[in-house]
């Protein structure tokens, strides 16, 4: 019998969770550090039955995930920093046509080709506002391989579910570096599949919402006939620039994912029930943070860390009750210092310190430790 | 009971949005027809589009649609085809959607060759935003953004997708309407990728801007300009300048895209066992 316990890097533990989502078409096009999904992708997708496509671009890469998904095909990408930057074009579509698929984002240093191939912590932004126009953002951060693992499959479920584009943003370092992770058997998981409709073919509006804001979707080739479009759009799926049927429109997009927060939202604490300071991180720098904590309460010091396993929506709430008994809270970023804004604006009765780097090496216990000490 | 060419067209969109004399939906009566005479489920069949006044096309077609970013339609076809051997996808375009912006998809669907038919009507501007040059308007044309004659030729876009790997690559103009409807019909029963050029005119805009008359006579000029690809082949180079080859222009049988996929997913299976 073959063991659950594997020993594998970031990017496999991805490409696992997206298999045992039943993820079935890939399309993309190769970029380093995230490489390897597509490598693994094009390797075991056959075998499953699926697919594998590599397009001449991420533009088209991301247009071929939308069209295979209209098939109801679960399907995926992955990418890096410029890649992700010419994929946000067609995400547009995702999120206006509402078309599941997951978007793995193995962050490197930018901007543009950047420090080719160091790690950073600075698409924060770009995964909330990189494609233009009012919308809503899934982004989901694993710190570990086993956080790989389980969140990419918890993108898949949650792009189901709410019919919209989910990113898994993972950093170089979480992508690359090994470690045990325990895969789950056959059921072991709920994997959501999406609302199929329940109307006759000819009642069927391709946008018209249910109570919960989101529309059931039928497949090209079913006999309800799906329209997909980017504009716009009536709950028949045309072109209506009518303001109160666009403001409608945007404000339920916007409000299916932002209205959802407390399901969407996760995050994980440590060492937080008697915590008088908090570090609030994600991804790679979590686990330094973590080190940190370790070492600091072996002195004595009440110290607590807030990882953050979704950064989109924000788990405000979340973070806020987290924390509620902290004075001061730290937040280290491989970045120039984007998450700590939305720590600042969530918790603005704490004392919020900042720590960045920006270099393409990782933020090391030690660093996050000093800067412990010079916000006390 | 036999499908006809309005079991295919939304008949509460029309009539269609587009100027008076313009040969968009001579375009989109052809396709219907073609699936009407062809007998292809509305349901089974998908067409994708993308930006610009062809990129309209969608909303009259009872079927299907992905209407997307400009110049894509092709790209979404793509991922559409991948995973749906069973559907007839068209990519329906303007000269701006499949070869300028989208002129990198083009290519790659062409070498690629899922089976898709890409129907480009080319206008050889951009109508709908003001009669801007594009990739297909002739060197020395005047548009709203080359006012004193473009200083780039267009792209011959049968030579370009034959030399892309295209295996069915045809040319028509909105005149020749029967023709139209049977090389779009046999471009859809061609398997792999298939490309018809549709010869077609703008009178609102470049008609106006290089004094080629109103529709009627853009029409009567489209005319006498086609010409079949034997006749033009026949024409010395100095007269050939004043036409174009229209009809099946090249066809070989080709091994499409999901056929070797399914080789490559035995293979895969097989590996795996």
């Amino acid at each position: 019998m073959q063991s659950n316990v594997k020993f594998l890097s970031g990017n496999e533990a991805c490409a696992e969770g997206a298999f045992y989502a039943r993820a079935r078409f890939y399309a993309g096009y190769p970029i380093t550090p995230s490489s390897e999904i597509a490598q693994i992708a094009s390797e075991r997708l056959p075998a499953l039955g699926g697919c594998y496509v590599q397009m001449e671009d991420e533009i088209a890469s991301m247009a071929a995930i939308i069209g295979a998904s209209c098939c109801g095909v679960k399907s995926f990408s992955a990418t890096s920093g410029p890649g992700f930057s010419l994929m946000q074009e067609n995400l547009g579509v995702a999120v206006m046509g509402e078309v599941p698929c997951v978007v793995i984002n193995v962050q490197r240093s930018g901007p543009s080709t950047g420090l080719a191939t160091s790690p950073a912590q600075a698409d924060i932004m770009q995964s909330r506002w990189g494609t233009h126009g009012d919308h809503a953002s899934i982004t989901l951060t694993p710190s570990s391989v086993q956080e790989c693992y389980e969140l990419t499959i918890r993108a898949f479920n949650l792009s189901e579910k709410y019919r919209t584009p989910v990113f898994v943003l993972t950093d170089k370092t979480v992508a690359q570096m090994r470690e045990k992770v325990t895969l789950f058997d056959p059921g072991e998981m709920e994997i959501i599949e999406r609302k199929k409709p329940s109307v006759p073919p000819e009642e069927y509006l391709s946008y018209r919402p249910d109570y919960d804001g989101i529309p059931p979707m039928a497949s090209f080739g079913d006999p309800h006939l799906l329209r997909i479009t980017s504009s716009t759009h009536n709950e028949q799926g045309f072109t209506d620039d009518d303001p109160s049927n666009a403001f409608k429109l945007i404000r339920r997009l916007y409000d299916k994912i932002e209205g959802n927060v407390e399901e969407i939202g996760q995050i994980k604490t440590h060492f937080i029930e008697d915590a008088e300071t908090a570090i609030i991180s994600f991804g790679i720098t979590a686990r330094a943070a973590l080190n940190a904590v370790l070492k600091l309460r072996e002195e004595g010091n009440k110290v607590g860390l807030v990882n953050l396993l979704t950064i989109w929506p924000f788990p405000a709430r979340k973070l806020n009750d987290a924390v509620s008994g902290c004075r001061g809270l730290l937040v280290p970023e491989m970045n120039l210092g984007q998450l700590v804004r939305e720590v600042e604006r969530t918790c603005c009765d704490k004392d919020v310190h900042s720590y960045t780097k920006s270099d393409g090496k990782n933020i090391f216990p030690d660093e996050i430790i000093r800067a412990w000490r010079e916000s006390q | 009971m036999n499908a006809t060419a309005k079991d295919y067209l939304r008949q509460d969109k029309l009539p269609h949005l587009w100027c008076a004399g313009c040969s968009h939906g001579v375009v989109v009566g052809a396709v219907a027809r073609a699936l009407a005479g062809l007998g292809i489920p509305a349901d089974k069949t998908v067409i994708t589009t993308g930006i610009g006044c062809f990129g309209k096309a969608d909303d009259y077609f009872a079927t299907h649609a992905l209407h997307g970013t400009h110049g894509r339609a092709l790209a979404f076809a793509g991922g559409i085809k991948a995973v749906s051997t069973d559907l007839t996808v068209l990519a329906l375009m303007g000269d701006g959607d499949a070869a300028t912006i989208g002129g990198n998809h083009l290519i790659h669907a062409a070498r690629r060759n899922m089976d898709i038919t890409a129907i480009v009507s080319n206008n050889y501007n951009y109508g709908m935003t003001g009669g801007q040059c594009s990739a297909t308007t002739p060197g020395g044309k005047k548009t709203s953004t080359s006012r004193y004659g473009n200083p780039e030729p267009g792209f011959d876009l049968c030579s370009l997708v034959v030399g892309a790997g295209c295996g069915f690559v045809a040319r028509t103009t909105p005149f020749h309407v029967r023709a139209m409807e049977k090389l779009i019909t046999e471009a859809i029963n061609y398997r792999g990728f298939s490309f018809i050029e549709i010869v077609s005119f703008c009178p609102t805009y470049f008609g106006r801007y290089n004094r080629e008359g109103d529709a009627a006579e853009m029409m009567a000029l489209v005319k006498e300009r086609a010409l079949g690809k034997d006749k033009f082949e026949q024409l010395s180079p100095e007269k050939r300048l004043d036409h174009f080859p229209t009809g099946k222009l090249h066809e070989e049988t080709k091994i499409d895209f999901n056929t070797r996929y399914r080789e490559v997913q035995q293979k895969a299976r097989d590996n795996s066992h």
